[in-house]
């Protein structure tokens, strides 16, 4: 049994606009950070993650078959249609919330993307095998800041436990499933969600430990980006990346 | 001050080339970081199969002002290129 064209074009884009707007707010901290080496490193990662979206949204275009492109679906498309996590659209805040963002998300990622490397589209594994290296060198990057930072000055310290405690909310949307999630695990396009949980709990426990930090003890999960909606931060994200093809349709160079 | 992190010296071996070469050099906490810091700023054009990272500190150099008793006796030593030797037609390019 596999999954409609519908259910791959809708996973498709929870895929690619996790990573359409992490990378953008990556992006943001192009010539602004606090060292040359990290500020390169951070525009790489950006220009991963946008490569990434680039897949994920030509494969949602492939699968609805009406004609449309990786760009029109990044550049022309309303807030309510943008399926990303509510983590990845969260302003960047300092460096240290932007690395712990990066953190969380990529202790989901890696685990998420090895298990797509077996899916049974294979289209979806093409993508999966070719981010998944990618994004085990982001992970391996983040968690190592993210040890350096906590357990680092008392100054570093409270910024990266602020940063967790402001950010904990978001995470347990990666791991609520919906309708559409059976459907493709029925199919075996995609993990169920909850399946990730085990993976990620023990790399960001262990990662905390070392860190210093404690994970706030709340499991209350801000959900909504999934289907749509979102919070206030992603129409600021779009007018910004949208307003050049908004203002001038088409436009080249 | 010792707030700026230390200066590392990064070496790459290409894809194709024998050597390590050295291809410049970047500011890192510790070695670890050094080689995820070269990883970023030099082989983003696909540059290397491998990374050195070597602080500056440890690299060991001639002095500038050696130059010329270090240097200026090679100039005049043409008998150590070998390029005195007749070599017979038969042999062909070499």
């Amino acid at each position: 049994m596999g999954a409609t064209p519908e259910a791959i074009a809708e996973f498709a884009l929870r895929m690619g606009d996790n990573c359409l707007i992490l990378g953008h707010r990556d992006s943001e901290w192009c010539g602004h950070s606090p060292a040359l080496e990290e500020d390169i490193a951070l525009a790489n990662t950006a220009l991963d993650h946008v490569g990434q979206a680039q897949l994920w949204l030509g494969l949602a275009c492939e699968a609805e078959g009406k004609g449309k492109t990786a760009d029109t679906l990044a550049f022309l498309r309303d807030a309510s249609g943008y399926r990303n996590l509510l983590l990845v659209e969260q302003p960047n805040g300092d460096f240290g919330r932007t690395i712990m963002r990066q953190f969380l998300f990529d202790a989901w990622h890696l685990p998420m993307l090895k298990a797509l490397v077996h899916s049974s589209d294979k289209r979806v594994a093409e993508i999966a095998e070719k981010a998944s290296k990618e994004v085990a060198y982001h992970l391996d990057r983040s968690t190592d800041l993210v040890v350096r930072l906590g357990d680092g000055t008392r100054e570093s310290q409270t910024r990266m436990q602020a940063a967790l405690d402001f950010l904990w909310p978001y995470t347990g949307e990666m791991f609520l499933g919906d309708a559409l999630d059976d459907e493709l695990e029925a199919a075996g396009i995609a993990p169920a969600p909850a399946s990730l949980r085990p993976a990620w709990d023990q790399h960001v426990n262990r990662t905390l430990a070392e860190a210093t930090l404690k994970a706030p003890d709340k499991s209350y999960a801000q959900k909504g980006g999934k289907r749509g909606v979102h919070s206030e931060h992603l129409g600021f994200i779009l007018a910004e990346m949208q307003f050049l093809q908004r203002a001038y349709p088409g436009a080249k160079w | 001050m010792t707030s700026e992190w230390p200066l590392w010296e990064v070496f790459i071996r290409g894809q194709h080339g024998l050597n390590h070469r050295h291809v410049g050099s970047l500011h890192a906490p510790d070695a670890k970081m050094a080689i995820h810091n070269a990883r970023d700023v030099y082989t983003r054009r696909n540059e290397g199969v491998s990374i050195w990272v070597v602080r500056s500190s440890d690299v060991v150099a001639s002095a500038p002002s050696d130059k010329g008793p270090l240097f200026d006796p090679a100039n005049s030593k043409v008998y150590r290129h070998p390029t005195f030797f007749d070599v017979p037609d038969e042999v062909g390019h070499m």
